[in-house]
């Protein structure tokens, strides 16, 4: 599964990339936010993959059960994806009003004779 | 609880509520704006008071006892830049009742400028990695929302840069916290340090702080990423683009001194050439950069890109004095570069252009101005007494004693070109007799609330700069004594886990 995992990030972040480095300026929106996904997915597997081990410290017992899921790598992911979404969406708002006000989506084409 | 370390982020967001909720009374948020700051500035001095004597103060948010919870930490590095922090943000707000248009003030600049001076509080402060990605994410957020507000076109395609290089800087920080859990199982940095300790320093520790080197480089407009910066900082507002400069990369910075010096600071012979070779070319492009410019904002920015180079210089070398040698430039600079917008701002202001080609005889309009521009400029370029000289005198000190000759060599000539940028501009826009078609022949006169307003701390900071460098005993005392913290961990190991933290 850990493979699949960290295949999965590789191509998320190679198609990222990718986009990062096209001209158009939706491409390089899309490419962030894999880049976005591709970090969160990488903490989740770093947190080691762990079935069906919920850690909860059964009665009398100071320790989760070994072996159990760590909880704080998809904690961490949450606050990620909560902060990614936020700024994803201000990312897209920008780009529509940059694209409305330069009348080109292509970031080559975004020189400052306007100003 | 520490109420001294929990006051630098309280502060600003209850500044930041109170500004929103007088959003449709101007003048009152005004005043709730500036009183913010001066807590700031008081908050941050009480925190500056309690940590000058090396110790290192910490709290534990909720009481979780480390590394379970968030702890905050200031030790005298910490604790110092938040001080220029709240200086600087006082300045802008002062010089914001004039030098900001009332519409971008109705739509939130003076909420979003106290969430941002708590989101690079927040960095400075906090012991834990994952929290310092949120901190820079509230900077970030607001920044964002800064440099786009008003929504002009030069604005908004240097936002749409801005925010992808930015964005893609977080990305990579946020992989690096990840695989950092994945080796060791904890963020907290104090417990990180002791935890790496027990792996070997090269491998997957490498990788680690190469990421963070590479995320903490794109913040601070380190070479070779730092083309968002010249692209964007010159379009906002100037005390937007003064808060910026004078902050937002140096935090990138402070984010890298305290991560390699804290947490990867076990394989110099891999991070020192890195940094020295990022910092030479890093200074080079950036002053070379500066020359090509004829926009005002834009030999800033550039510049802004060369000093940065000083200060990983700094690192770079890593002994001790080197070490003091960047804590006195980064506090020195943060001075100096946002004195140096603002100066832009009246500039414009009273001369009518940006540009040096249609600027001129700004020295007989207005000496004060003049005088103004020269202090931080020649400061910027290590003209002594002024406070940049020291600076300059510490690296290059620090450099020949660790027989870094080249480095030195490059810190010399580029002081030596940023000289003729300021001359340049100096030269263009003050000295040489005003042009036929003189932009600034129309503008009105400053009025006396607009003097106070924009020359007031501009001068201030003057000062400032002037005080750092006649005092520059006091300051290097200082930053020596921030530098033996930096270079002892476990000084800051043990004030975090207590005795569990304890050998090494």
């Amino acid at each position: 599964m850990t493979f699949v995992l960290a295949l999965t990030i590789g191509v998320l972040y190679a198609t990222g990339t990718y986009l990062l480095l096209r001209r158009g300026a939706v491409r390089v929106v899309f490419g962030l936010a894999l880049l976005g996904y591709a970090a969160n997915l990488l903490i989740f597997t770093a947190g080691r993959l762990v079935r069906e081990g919920p850690p909860i410290v059964p009665a009398g017992a100071f320790a989760p059960p070994v072996p159990s899921a760590d909880p704080l790598p998809q904690a961490l992911i949450l606050t990620a994806i909560v902060i990614g979404f936020g700024v994803q969406a201000f990312a897209l708002v920008l780009l529509k009003r940059t694209c409305q006000e330069a009348g080109t989506d292509d970031v080559d084409g975004m020189r400052e004779e306007g100003s | 609880m520490n109420l001294l370390l929990v006051l630098p982020l309280l502060v600003p967001l209850a500044t930041a509520i109170a500004t929103i909720l007088l959003s449709r009374a101007p003048r009152a948020a005004r005043a709730a704006s500036f009183a913010g700051a001066a807590g700031l500035l008081a908050a941050s001095g009480f925190l500056l008071s309690a940590t000058i004597d090396g110790t290192i103060l910490v709290t534990q948010s909720g009481s979780w006892p480390a590394p379970f919870g968030i702890s905050l930490v200031a030790d005298r590095f910490a604790a110092a830049m938040v001080v220029v922090a709240a200086v600087i943000l006082a300045a802008v707000v002062a010089f914001s009742a004039a030098g900001i248009d009332a519409a971008r003030e109705r739509f939130g600049y003076h909420p979003l400028l106290h969430v941002l001076s708590m989101g690079v509080c927040g960095a400075f402060l906090t012991g834990d990695l994952f929290n310092l990605y949120v901190w820079f994410e509230v900077m970030l957020m607001s920044s964002f929302v800064l440099v786009s507000l008003g929504g002009e076109r030069a604005q908004l395609t240097g936002a749409l840069k801005y925010v992808v290089l930015n964005l893609v800087s977080s990305a990579l920080f946020l992989a690096g916290a990840g695989l950092l859990y994945g080796s060791v199982g904890t963020l907290n940095m104090a417990d990180a340090a002791v935890a790496l300790r027990a792996l070997p320093a090269q491998g997957l520790p490498s990788v680690v702080a190469t990421l963070f080197l590479v995320a903490f480089g794109i913040k601070a407009a380190a070479f070779p990423l730092f083309f968002w910066l010249p692209a964007s900082y010159h379009t906002p507002p100037m005390p937007v683009a003064a808060l910026f400069a004078g902050l937002l990369t140096k935090v990138g910075v402070y984010a890298l001194v305290r991560v390699l010096t804290l947490v990867f600071n076990r394989d110099p012979g891999f991070t020192s050439p890195l940094v020295l070779w990022i910092a030479g070319l890093t200074m080079v492009t950036g002053v070379l950069g500066a020359m090509a410019q004829t926009d005002v904002r834009k030999v800033l920015s550039f510049h802004i890109v060369s000093q940065i180079g000083y200060m990983l210089m700094g690192l770079g070398v890593g002994t001790r004095l080197a070490l003091a040698g960047t804590v006195f430039y980064v506090l020195h600079h943060i001075v100096v570069k946002a004195n140096l917008f603002l100066v832009a701002g009246v500039t414009r202001r009273v001369g009518g252009s940006f540009s040096l080609d249609r600027l001129g005889g700004l020295l007989g309009r207005s000496p004060l101005l003049a005088a103004a521009f020269l202090v931080p400029a020649l400061s910027l370029a290590g003209i002594p007494p002024l406070s940049g000289f020291w600076a300059k005198y510490l690296l290059v000190r620090s450099g020949l004693e660790a027989g870094h000759g080249a480095i030195v060599a490059v810190a010399l000539a580029v002081s030596l070109l940023t000289l003729f940028s300021m001359t340049k501009i100096w030269a263009e826009a003050f000295w040489k007799p005003a042009p036929a078609h003189d932009p600034g022949a129309s503008t009105p006169p400053l009025s006396v609330a607009e003097r106070a307003s924009l020359l007031g701390p501009v001068l201030a900071l003057c000062a400032i700069t002037v005080a750092i460098g006649l005092g520059a005993g006091v300051l290097f005392r200082f930053a020596d004594g921030a530098a033996t913290q930096l270079l002892d961990p476990d000084l800051y190991i043990r004030a975090v886990l207590g005795t569990r933290g304890g050998g090494s």
